[in-house]
């Protein structure tokens, strides 16, 4: 089907330099490869057989690529390398890749892009809409080409992200109202499921075609692109920050989920990793039974002795977060977090204010879900005062008269905010009180640290009073951060 | 060197004939270890045929399948060799009235007989074809890590006592599993080929069931994986793996279910998740009119 790819290398030395552009444009976008890697690249491909395409990907992909996460990364920069390299005319699918495009109704759509850029737009809408009821992927991938052509407005050399004019031919398309007439037309022909169940199987899969739909006319806009500015230039808009290193006040929607997405396996490695260490820190007395029962096996001669495992006591946490609009998403990843992690603590408590403060303990605890809690602190805690805007000096002299008296010697509080507290009073003494009752205070700051103190950012009047004071821009910073306090 | 498949299909026709249906991913990379003489890394979620596709490689290559269970605190004396020394004190003891030179016992005692071997040396001299898994690497120190490295990349084992240790003329296969618990060594890394294997999409995970369960119904086996898809979907702790499927499938064969409804599924559904707050979650979602979701 696709041995185009290789018959551009037509001999050995031609084959070398197109691994090694390859190889670039994957460092360029941001992707470590080895010189062990790139040569056991080269080595693969001598096994794999000319024109095959897949295994030709696969070659490459398990000797470049290391991580999971780099994997779609890679998937682009091929798709746009080889296809390109490979099918110079329009239209030729790049979207040509592992699925298996077993082109039902390959005739009836096979006059090629020339018929299809002339369709008007109720025809082209008309033939989506039948390509995808009939799970037609040929035709789809024909029609998200027209598309493309006639609504991305794609002008040469202009500088503008391919997010646009995915948006662009999306909006133009209908693409978030498809769904529903995909509905009304199954219906209408009296296809659409009567059960509840059948019919969000059938939902699924309809979305699922939607997806690959969204998933072609992204890579037609991207093969337009690489036509027009060339590779390298576009492999270096695929350079994206890791998840956790994404700043949590600039997050876009995706973004976000990416973090939330990141949170989990995040505190699972940390708790492995924190358990290991503390079975290996120190040792504890000696088990004189279990050395006695071990020595029986050396004929009673005490050879191996044994030790008890020390336990220790793990902190009790009280979170005070401020939920403003500006900050958050801190507080929420910052809740999330610390809950994920709850087994690490004997317990954790949590508060949440604006300008009036209220204890969100037992959203976490009633639910098992993290989300759904952190959904129900938005929208039911009570906060607000007066006005909405944040207090941490009226927010902290409350949480003082109501819980200042449950502080003990075995809390570790963490102060989750800005500190930008609208030139009211800061109250401050609070902190200070509350330090000396805690074991620690900790205070975390979502902005960079440049622009502490700046305007009503307050932060050093309460940071004070604390132990440490932290920038907490980004989920890494949040993980060394709970590892500190885990471990102490 | 041996070369145990003749070509990537090959690989997946033989791999087929033991029920293991690999993706085209999978096959080109054990073709490729074979010929590379490198071990796969294979990551990704519980359940979706890591440890399985070790099994497949050392039935279809008539190949010794020797199994290194990775655990916290595994070290040399576990993954590699360890002295009988429990052996070698009763030789000592049951030696005193003779008087035996210290020499001749020492000789005695560090030789074969008192040798545990394990996994990993087991794997090396093996004269017989062998695939030799390392399960859950990411669960190991990193110190373990690097004993293993060695080991991976030459093949031999020295013993102080004994000399060094050779591998056999031919490589054994090795498949390195990880759960992705921790992030394993660069080093470790770029000395194995990576796959990752995902969950399968409807139409794999269809034939599948189709190949395990044999007296399914194509309808069924459909519904089943259209089923699956929608709950791997939802939010849960731990989302059903490909070994859970073949069970439901199973499971609905002999209780004599032909197709699937609403109640059929919440009766069965504890075949599929493991956790009660999964279960009531997904027979929520599943029982919810569905509606538009938001996406």
């Amino acid at each position: 089907m696709a041995s185009e790819p290789l018959a551009l290398a037509h001999s050995e030395t031609e084959m070398l330099d197109v691994l090694q552009g390859f190889v670039h444009e994957l460092r360029t976008a941001g992707l470590p490869v080895s010189m062990t890697e790139n040569l056991d690249a080269m080595r693969a491909l001598e096994h794999i057989p000319m024109g095959e395409r897949d295994a030709f990907r696969a070659a490459l992909a398990s000797t470049l690529v290391k991580h999971e996460r780099h994997w779609k990364t890679f998937e682009i920069v091929f798709d746009i390398y080889f296809g390109l390299l490979a099918q110079p005319g329009p239209g030729d699918g790049s979207g040509d890749d592992e699925a298996d495009l077993d082109a039902a109704g390959d005739g009836e759509q096979a006059e090629g892009e020339g018929a299809l850029t002339e369709l008007s737009a109720e025809e082209l809408a008309q033939m989506l809409l039948e390509a995808l009821m009939a799970d037609n992927r040929d035709a789809l991938r024909r029609l998200a080409a027209a598309a493309v052509s006639l609504y991305a407005g794609m002008e040469p050399g202009r500088p503008v992200g391919g997010t646009y004019y995915l948006y662009r031919t999306l909006r133009q398309i209908n693409f978030d109202g498809l769904l529903q007439q995909l509905q009304e037309q199954s219906k209408s022909r009296g296809r659409y499921p009567e059960e509840d169940l059948d019919r969000r199987l059938f939902d699924e899969e309809l979305q699922a075609r939607l997806k690959k739909l969204r998933d072609l006319v992204e890579s037609e806009i991207r093969r337009r692109l690489v036509e027009d500015r060339g590779s390298a230039a576009l492999a270096k808009t695929l350079r994206k920050p890791l998840p956790e290193d994404v700043d949590f006040m600039h997050a876009s929607r995706e973004e976000m989920a990416a973090i939330q997405k990141a949170i989990e396996p995040l505190t699972r490695a940390m708790a492995a990793r924190l358990a290991q260490r503390r079975r290996r820190r120190r040792r504890g007395t000696l088990d004189f039974r279990k050395t006695v029962r071990a020595s029986l096996s050396y004929g009673g001669v005490p050879a191996d002795p044994k030790f008890k495992h020390p336990r220790p006591s793990k902190p009790e946490i009280m979170v005070v977060a401020d939920i403003s609009g500006s900050v958050a998403s801190f507080a929420r990843f910052t809740l999330m977090f610390v809950y994920t992690m709850a087994s690490q603590f004997s317990k954790v408590r949590s508060f949440v204010f604006i300008d009036g403060i209220d204890e969100v303990t037992r959203f976490f605890e009633e639910s098992g879900d993290i989300n759904e809690a952190v959904y129900k602190v938005n929208t039911e805690a009570d906060v607000v005062w007066v006005d909405g805007h944040s207090d941490y000096g009226h927010a902290f002299e409350v949480f003082h008269e109501r819980f200042a008296r449950q502080v003990s010697p075995k809390t570790t509080i963490l102060f989750l905010g800005d500190a930008r507290n609208n030139y009211h009073a800061p109250q401050s003494w609070v902190v200070r009180e509350l330090s000396k009752r805690a074991r620690h205070v900790y205070w975390l700051n979502p902005e960079p640290r440049g622009y502490w103190d700046s305007g009503d950012s307050i932060v050093s009047e309460y940071g004070r009073f604390c132990d440490a004071v932290h920038e907490c821009r980004n989920l890494r910073q949040l993980e060394q951060f709970v590892a500190r306090i885990v471990e102490h | 060197m041996a070369e145990r498949f003749t070509s990537i299909d090959d690989v997946t026709a033989r791999l087929r004939s033991v029920d293991y249906l690999a993706s085209s991913q999978i096959s080109s990379v054990a073709f490729l270890a074979d010929r590379l003489e490198k071990p796969i890394l294979v990551e990704g979620p519980a359940g979706v045929g890591k440890t399985e596709l070790a099994k497949a490689l050392a039935a279809i290559t008539g190949s010794r399948l020797i199994r290194l269970q990775c655990y916290e605190g595994l070290d040399e004396s576990k993954a590699l060799y360890e002295w009988n020394y429990k052996k070698q004190l009763l030789r000592i003891q049951a030696d005193r009235q003779h008087e035996a030179s210290w020499k001749d016992l020492e000789a005695d005692i560090f030789s074969e007989e008192f040798l545990l071997t394990r996994p990993l040396l087991e794997a090396i001299r093996s004269t017989e074809p062998v695939v030799l898994l390392i399960d859950e690497v990411d669960r190991v120190e990193i110190e373990t890590e690097a004993l293993l490295l060695e080991v991976l990349s030459d093949f031999q084992v020295s013993i102080p006592e004994l000399g060094t240790i050779e591998g056999a003329t031919t490589r054994p296969i090795v498949i390195l599993t990880s759960n992705n618990t921790r992030e394993l060594s660069e080093a470790l890394k770029r000395r194995c080929l990576f796959l990752h294997i995902d969950y399968p999409d409807i139409e794999r995970e269809k034939e599948i069931v189709r190949v395990r369960v044999p007296e399914i119904d194509a309808s069924l086996a459909e519904q089943i994986a259209r089923v699956v898809r929608s709950i791997r979907q939802i939010d849960l702790k731990k989302a059903p793996s490909i070994s859970e499927t073949i069970d439901w499938a199973r499971t609905l064969i002999y209780l004599g279910h032909t197709t699937l409804d609403p109640a059929t599924i919440t009766e069965t559904l504890h075949v599929l998740l493991k956790y009660q707050a999964d279960i009531t979650k997904a027979v929520k979602e599943l029982n919810a009119p569905s509606g538009l979701k938001k996406s």
